[in-house]
């Protein structure tokens, strides 16, 4: 028998999808951080985007039935989550505007693979392969260790954004608490690589000047990823990529190289061996450096040059934008993204290096197996993810949102009997 | 009653026209935190003076942030200007004017936040203002006093334990690692062992994490005390957040006092009005339209709007903060919207005319105002241009005197502006200036050096004043460009009338 093919971009697909297989109720608890729907929840904003750039803001709703009646009226391509306002987002017309305003909202991160552009060779602008994903699994490793190292933050939800990148949502009380001007600051904290196009040195993290012609060490914040970073950058970017072989890419490499003698040596012996692989390329300015006179201001210069090189190739690449303001909107999980049909699923931070994008369920494959197994169960129609490749994303999800309901439980229980 | 932070403020004047208050009434220090509304009698003549004298003082300091004004010349200004209007003597004075002086900047502190607690835009300005004039005082305050006023307040800081600063020791050292290094003789380098550190949430020093001054695990900030100021002003800028939005859900009830709500508005205009911090569009005189642009950006245009206009002509588009960056220029340059849209259209050759009503045509509607809030959003400055919205790795905007690096400031440079006499051996002077940090010191050389043929000479910038906006620049240099033209030909009738003689 053969399989019925379901177009992602046909509306009556995504319309089942909603009907079947999406998680409202797993959404509106992770939202809420309880059984019982509270302000989290209805004072949330759920902005819809219809096809044909038609954007419907301020709805919100009263529980998570009315949250999917809703979505199946207008059956949107997709939505967006946005904060909690201080009144509900759809009587925002009938209260002062200085009685609604945003208050609370998950602190969020956008990585997105354009902002690697400059730098991967495999694939360029919306098409992303398995090996540039690599940029996308450090920036991963980096951020999720210093939001829980640095920040001691505990409950972040990394998704896929189901193209080409990767959102983070931190649902700890004092991430949701933060003013614009505390977003901001994290966001800067976390942007190491600036600098405009016609920037060749975008890293500059370390306090200005020198001291006794050495240049100042790392702020420890970045010292900490670089541990990481350095692993990553011998295997993506000299190995992987190899992207120092091209003429355009080497030169920008040197251009970084603080010593002038050196930077010419290697420009003239890279110039008559067209086709030295990166990792050579690389060794020999480690060799150079190496030659310089132990503890010298100029080797010391070298090797904060170097360690400088690491970041700019691979320290996260955050749409910094994205993070400073609460009322920022962003696409929410298990959405359906309209250009590649696939889930937006969240994704395990501690196996990154194992997600393929290329793997994720799309929503045409979901229907299928859906359709599949209600064959099976002699036509009963039973809308389940249970039974489709849905099932361990949901899973991931809901044991994600038990661990912020406990603590919400626990919280809760100590105020109740405190006094 | 005068009881602003929880309940509506109630004023009953008595028929002497004094403003009845109630409360505690010594003031021991010169600092306040303005936790509690004043408590005496005041006279409405008070009140009103208060207020104003207090507005001058803020207002110039929005005035100095405003035109950019560098820290050590702010506060020279603020200095002078709370002479004059604000003085406050220190406790060991013999003035003995002490308790006016101290009464006067309460009352007027207090008076003004009604005043401004009316909108989140005044309220933002009003704290922005009334934190720097702290800010100035706490840096003027004498050691002992300092510390006696802060001891009145408990900012709930732990103090971080020996064993776990010798624990962190490289770490702390390696956040500020300038302090712990001897840069003179005279001033000997700290040591860890005996300095404290304050262990604080890390959301109560946004600014220094930001800046990665500090020392962030699991959520704690490890606060130096070089830094405490840092957690007082914190502190300040919440409490009055908090308290002005509180006074402003009460305000409605003052609408029965006839007398002060007129007083109020009044002082609230007099403040939006004082400063002229946005270029104004309406000065620009003559129209221009989208086929001129490329004319004047070759002639007039600073770096900034030359770059993003080779970017468009190279690109035919421009990323987002770009195109806000550039359209708001072009708004400034007296671009109507009409033309606007009729030169981003052409710009964008590669784009069908789908493409461009779907994804540009709102933003550029909505820079002039015509969508979403309705708000006429200003070109933006200098200032903005440097501090806000950096230039990811992608990106055209910014300024390219602080983003480029500088081989590619220098060849930029010299393509644009070698037209207009710029030569190479002028480089090295622009880039010394650009290495030392003053951007838009660099940027009123170049166009010193290329208006040199119209009289500009060394020094005299942009009408005796430095670059700080890309639109003065560009209307200066339209007008040097009007008025030589303008002389040229009288030199030329002049001449040919002698000639007739
Ligand atoms: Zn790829």
């Amino acid at each position: 028998m053969a399989m019925q093919d379901f177009d992602h971009t046909a509306p009556e697909v995504i319309l089942s999808f909603y009907r079947h297989l999406y998680p409202f109720k797993s959404v509106f608890k992770w939202l809420n951080h309880e059984h019982t729907p509270s302000r989290l929840f209805t004072h949330r904003e759920i902005a819809f985007s219809l096809r044909g750039d038609i954007y419907i803001r301020y709805n919100s709703f009263l529980n998570a039935d009315e949250f999917k009646n809703q979505t199946l009226k207008y059956n949107p391509e997709r939505f967006e989550i946005g904060p909690v306002y201080s009144a509900r987002p759809r009587d925002k017309k009938t209260v002062r505007p200085a009685m609604f305003t945003p208050q609370l909202r998950e602190l969020v991160f956008d990585i997105d693979m354009t902002d690697y552009d400059s730098i991967r060779t495999c694939c360029s602008g919306a098409s992303v392969c398995k090996r540039c994903w690599a940029f996308i699994s450090a920036a991963v490793r980096v951020l999720d260790a210093a939001l829980r190292d640095q920040f001691g933050y505990r409950h972040l939800l990394w998704v896929y954004s189901g193209r080409r990148g990767i959102h983070c949502w931190v649902s700890d009380d004092e991430a949701m608490e933060l003013t614009d001007e505390q977003r901001r600051a994290v966001a800067q904290y976390l942007t190491v690589v600036q600098g405009g196009k016609e920037m060749h040195k975008k890293v500059n993290v370390r306090p200005p000047g020198r001291q006794s012609g050495r240049p100042w060490p790392l702020p420890p914040a970045v010292r900490d990823a670089l541990d990481i970073l350095t692993e990553v950058f011998v295997d993506l970017i000299l190995h992987d990529q190899n992207l120092f072989e091209r003429d355009e890419q080497w030169e920008e490499l040197l251009k970084l190289i603080p010593d002038p003698d050196i930077a010419g040596s290697l420009r003239r012996a890279w110039n008559m061996d067209e086709n030295l692989p990166s990792e050579e390329k690389w060794s020999q300015i480690k060799g150079k450096t190496k030659d310089l006179e132990k503890g010298s201001p100029e080797r010391d210069t070298m090797m904060a040059a170097l360690e400088d090189i690491v970041l700019q190739y691979t320290y996260p690449r955050i749409d910094a934008e994205v993070s400073k303001h609460r009322n920022h909107l962003l696409k929410a999980p298990f959405c359906v993204h309209p250009k590649t049909g696939r889930v937006c699923v969240p994704v395990d931070p501690t196996h990154i290096d194992d997600f393929d994008p290329e793997n994720v369920p799309t929503v045409s494959q979901l229907m299928q197996e859906l359709e599949a197994g209600k064959l099976q169960e002699s036509g009963e129609e039973q809308g389940d993810w249970e039974r489709t490749s849905l099932k361990p994303y949901i899973d991931m999800f809901e044991a994600h949102i038990i661990n912020i309901m406990n603590e919400v439980r626990i919280a809760k229980r100590a105020t109740d009997t405190s006094w | 009653m005068f009881q602003l932070r929880t309940q509506a403020p109630e004023y009953k004047p008595d028929p002497y026209g004094k403003v009845e208050v109630a409360g505690p009434s010594d003031y021991p220090y010169r600092l306040n935190f303005y936790d509690d509304p004043p408590t005496h009698m005041v006279t409405l003549e008070e009140f009103e003076s208060c207020a104003i004298d207090r507005l001058r003082v803020l207002g110039e300091i929005e005035a100095c942030f405003a035109r950019n004004r560098p820290p050590d010349e702010r506060k020279a200004i603020v200095r002078a200007q709370c002479r004059k209007y604000l003085p406050l003597d220190p406790n060991d004075s013999l003035s003995r004017a002490q308790f006016e002086q101290r009464k006067k900047d309460h009352v007027g502190h207090f008076v003004l936040r009604l005043a401004f607690c009316r909108s989140e835009e005044l309220r933002r300005r009003f704290i922005k203002a009334e934190l720097e004039l702290f800010r100035v005082r706490y840096e003027e305050e004498l050691d002992s006093e300092l510390e006696s006023f802060l001891k009145t307040r408990s900012f709930g800081l732990e103090l971080v334990d020996d064993a776990e600063k010798m624990k962190y020791a490289e770490l702390l050292k390696d956040a500020n690692p300038k302090n712990y290094v001897s840069f003179s003789k005279k001033v000997p380098p700290k040591d860890l062992a005996k300095e404290r550190f304050y262990k604080v949430r890390w959301t109560r020093v946004p600014d220094l994490v930001e800046h990665r001054k500090v020392l962030v695990k699991g959520g704690w900030a490890y606060v130096p005390a070089s830094e405490q100021s840092s957690i007082v002003f914190n502190e300040l800028e919440a409490h009055l957040k908090t308290s002005l939005e509180a006074t402003a859900k009460a305000l409605p009830r003052l609408d029965e006092d006839t007398r002060i709500v007129p007083l109020l508005d009044h002082l609230s205009k007099g403040f939006l009005a004082g400063v002229p911090a946005e270029w104004d569009a309406e000065h620009s005189g003559e129209d221009i339209r989208a086929d001129m642009i490329d004319d004047i950006a070759r002639k007039h245009y600073p770096a900034c709007a030359r770059n993003l206009h080779e970017n468009l002509r190279r690109d035919r588009h421009l990323k987002h903060f770009g195109r806000l960056q550039y359209g708001l220029f072009l708004k400034g340059l007296g671009l109507s919207i009409e033309e606007a849209l009729l030169f981003w259209r052409r710009s964008f050759s590669k784009f069908t005319d789908d493409q461009f009503n779907k994804s540009y045509k709102y933003n550029i509607r909505h820079s002039y105002g015509l969508e979403g809030g309705r708000r006429n959003y200003p070109p933006k400055s200098c200032q903005q241009i440097l501090t806000q919205d950096q230039p990811g790795a992608g990106d055209n905007h910014g300024c390219p005197f602080r983003h480029f690096s500088t081989d590619n400031l220098e060849s930029a440079l010299l393509a644009w502006y070698s037209p207009h006499g710029l030569t190479q051996d002028d480089l090295d002077e622009v880039t010394k200036i650009v290495k030392a940090g003053h951007y838009h010191v660099a940027c009123t050389r170049v166009f010193e050096l290329t208006h040199a043929a119209q009289g500009v000479k060394k020094g005299e910038g942009v009408s005796g004043d430095s670059v700080s906006h890309p639109n003065q620049y560009a209307a200066k240099s339209r007008e040097l460009e009007k008025t030589h033209t303008e002389s040229v030909k009288m030199d030329v009738d002049g001449s040919g009338v002698t000639m007739a003689l």
